[in-house]
């Protein structure tokens, strides 16, 4: 994909939508096309979190390993929504795997190259974080609803 | 031997007395719910029903249960009950087969208003068991299909083994005349759908608010995240309905059971517009 297009493909994503020109060929910098197919890990347990990704289309599923359980799905991302925060946190490791469970397309951005940019312009790096902080609130309040197992409670059930 | 409800059918016409209805058949839909179809060639007098309405079911000697019907309102000669086992009238209910009796009483309730979606967009939200209220206006619309625009259903289950007629979700998806969206809190490797919380699903629609009717049926506090969503992406709060669950005893206002301040679910319910009910479903005491 020429840059040209990759330029349209960025602003389209919601996760970057409001960022000035010069702040987006600052992150344009960063960024490659990447496809997955189904079945294919896009990132594992473990590694290095290096790479910041916007879904355009498909969908990662997010899963642990149990030992003797196998591998457990807790989450998952889908087009407009991002992958991956550790890239930006210490020690920059993934803490789940993120599986592809169906053919899925993302805007790869690097994410030494992404953290150096923000280093160096703080407000890229403020805007950056703003935005990353209003997914992890979304995403903590989803989980804390999951936590409470919400279709095990009725009303009425135990009078029944 | 005669069937003891038999036994006992009068003439029938107080909503208070059931009347002896036939199982046609009985089946598992997931671990602790089952679909009882009954046999209305029996009843006596006219049975009609209207989505968002729920039935008294009687099971002789033991006590009787508020169920939603979940059937198509169009089928007239059967009508189905989806249950959760849970206590102990849906346990014994849960042991019956076909060709079995139980009791039935009604249709009793306020149902959810179809006509107010005639030419606009509607979005379906339901959690758990949920979905079986909301499956008859599903049937209604797709009677009708093209006096509604888009018809989405966000569907959200505890599990995939806990999922509600899968079949019947995956038709309606494959054959386009419904957006389905489907998640769950925990998967498998073999769930290849979203997981986590229903709202979350509305990260991946694009709603016209102003032209769409929201029909939402699940737990309440799913239900209360639900409408603060649907409320955040600008729909107004008059277009959004919702039904909501109390414990209901006589279903004809007159017990108080069910009452929920100045409301009494079984009889101005269990469907409200939301700006009816929101009020009474932030006091905890309620």
């Amino acid at each position: 994909m020429e840059k040209a297009d990759l330029t349209v493909v960025l602003r389209q994503h919601p996760f970057l939508a409001g960022l000035s020109d010069e702040q987006m060929a600052t992150v344009l910098g960063c960024a490659s096309n990447v496809h997955f197919k189904d079945g294919e890990s896009a990132i594992r347990e473990g590694e290095i979190a290096n790479t910041f990704y916007l879904i355009r289309s498909g969908r990662i599923s997010l899963q642990v390993d149990v030992p003797g359980k196998g591998s457990l799905r807790i989450g998952s991302t889908g087009p407009g929504e991002i992958l991956g925060w550790s890239w930006l946190i210490y020690p920059f490791r993934w803490h789940f795997s993120g599986v592809a469970v169906a053919d899925t397309r993302a805007i790869a951005l690097d994410g030494e190259c992404l953290r150096n940019k923000c280093e160096s312009d703080p407000k890229l790096g403020y805007e950056m974080l703003k935005r990353l902080a209003q997914v992890m609130e979304r995403r903590l309040e989803a989980t804390r609803i999951q936590l409470l197992d919400l279709y095990g409670m009725s009303m009425s059930e135990n009078l029944r | 031997m005669k069937d003891p409800i038999l036994e006992h059918a009068p003439a029938l016409a107080s909503p208070m007395v059931p009347q002896p209805i036939m199982i046609r058949r009985a089946i598992w839909e997931t671990d602790d719910t089952f679909t009882l179809t009954l046999d209305m060639n029996d009843w006596k007098g006219d049975y009609a029903f209207l989505p968002g309405q729920f039935n008294m079911v009687y099971v002789h000697g033991l006590g009787e249960v508020a169920v939603s019907i979940s059937s198509d309102p169009g089928k007239r000669s059967t009508l189905e009950h989806t249950i959760h086992r849970v206590g102990l009238v849906t346990t014994a209910l849960a042991q019956k087969k076909k060709g079995d009796y139980v009791g039935l009483r009604g249709p009793f309730g306020s149902s959810w208003p179809v006509d107010v979606a005639r030419g606009k967009d509607v979005c379906i939200v339901s959690g758990g068991i949920g979905l079986a209220p909301l499956r008859p206006i599903i049937y209604t619309m797709l009677h009708h299909r093209s006096d509604y625009g888009r018809i989405i259903v966000m569907y959200g289950g505890r599990s995939p083994l806990d999922l509600l007629y899968r079949v019947e979700l995956e038709k309606w998806d494959n054959n386009h005349d419904i957006e389905t969206l489907v998640t769950v809190d925990r998967g498998d490797t073999s769930w290849k759908g979203y997981i986590g919380v229903v709202t979350t699903l509305f990260n991946y629609i694009k709603l016209e608010a102003r032209d769409t009717i929201a029909y939402v049926c699940g737990p309440e506090l799913m239900m209360r995240y639900t409408v603060d969503e649907l409320v955040t992406r600008g729909l107004p709060p008059e277009q959004v309905y919702l039904s909501m669950e109390r414990n209901m005893k006589c279903a004809i206002g007159f017990c108080g059971h069910c009452q929920m301040g100045p409301t009494f679910i079984c009889k101005e319910g269990p469907v409200y517009q939301l700006p009816r009910i929101r009020p009474l479903m932030d006091k905890k005491e309620l």
